[in-house]
């Protein structure tokens, strides 16, 4: 049975609750997970895991969060995205809106592309697949 | 003195589950610093049993290749305390396990009829080779060492059931990640 997208939302809140130790108040659409939640690189492991629990699916590594991609220099060029890579990162996280990232793609700021509703969308795109 | 927290294993279910067990003695120094004059075992070091028990599992289910980190208590509930004479048993099972590491969740009790539950502990290790943010680390396997070779037989002699698939235990090169 399809999930709204509100009930998807109220989930991830609680999964980031959970997995991050933050207020439900902090969970906002817009929050970053690393900046505004406080997340670690081990708590995404963590998220993923909990997401696969609540949701009852599996999540392939590097699906919720694209690997590999710094190392290709034709992919990232000091310390910046090229337009392959932006590309790139584009097709690997569909469910990301790049409309501030992509202004200045540096590698560093990637991590704000990591948000609630970057997660809300991720779950909607592998609960509700079109019949 | 070994940083060794579980005494022997009597029950291993590769990829699964495991049991260990660790008797507390009153000759333990450790016990008597917390405080002097009512030796307890710290929960920190049961955490840290937990960890052993459930770190071996983890280590196991990829043939010890993989260098397994505790890398998060996700939670550590304690019901009571744990005193000389008792006998801890750590009970592990593996929930997920994933190429970037694994959950587990835990129940320690005191070994007993019936047994007191001493705590609910839920941990995430890491197999730090293969980490999210692409940190290197040295190449040596330094969590499976030969030391843990040698402690590894010991436990495989205490459990019933042997620590790889199928009884065959694995080589002390493969242990070392040689």
């Amino acid at each position: 049975m399809a999930l709204s997208r509100d009930e998807i939302y109220k989930k991830v809140q609680g999964v980031l609750v959970d997995a991050l130790s933050v207020d439900e108040e902090e969970v906002t659409p817009t929050a970053v997970i690393r900046d505004d939640l406080g997340a670690e690189s081990i708590d995404f492991l963590d998220i993923s895991f909990r997401l696969e629990k609540a949701f009852n699916i599996k999540i392939p590594s590097g699906e919720m969060m694209p690997e590999n991609l710094a190392s290709d220099p034709t992919l990232v060029q000091n310390g910046r995205l090229t337009d392959a890579g932006l590309t790139e990162l584009k097709k690997r996280m569909p469910f990301s809106d790049f409309t501030e990232f992509e202004k200045d793609p540096e590698v560093e700021k990637m991590s704000k592309l990591f948000t609630v509703n970057m997660l809300v969308n991720f779950i909607e795109s592998k609960v509700n697949i079109p019949a | 003195m070994r940083w060794i927290w579980i005494d022997k294993f009597i029950e291993f279910t590769p990829r699964t589950s495991a049991t260990a067990v660790k008797c507390v003695t009153l000759a333990e120094e450790h016990l008597h610093d917390l405080y002097p004059a009512f030796p307890i075992v710290p929960h920190s070091l049961i955490v840290e049993g937990m960890a052993q028990t459930a770190g071996i599992l983890v280590g196991e289910a990829r043939q010890f290749k993989e260098k397994v980190i505790l890398a998060k208590i996700g939670r550590a509930t304690f019901h009571r305390l744990v005193r000389p004479g008792d006998t801890i048993v750590y009970k592990a099972k593996i929930d997920q396990l994933a190429d970037h590491g694994a959950s587990i969740s835990g129940v320690v009790e005191i070994a007993g009829d019936p047994p007191n539950i001493v705590a609910e502990i839920e941990l995430m290790f890491s197999h730090i080779d293969q980490n999210i943010s692409g940190v290197k680390f040295p190449e040596h396997n330094f969590v499976f060492t030969e030391q843990f070779t040698e402690l590894l037989k010991t436990y495989r002699v205490s459990a019933p059931v042997m620590l790889s698939e199928g009884g065959t235990p694995p080589k002390s090169k493969d242990l070392a990640g040689a």
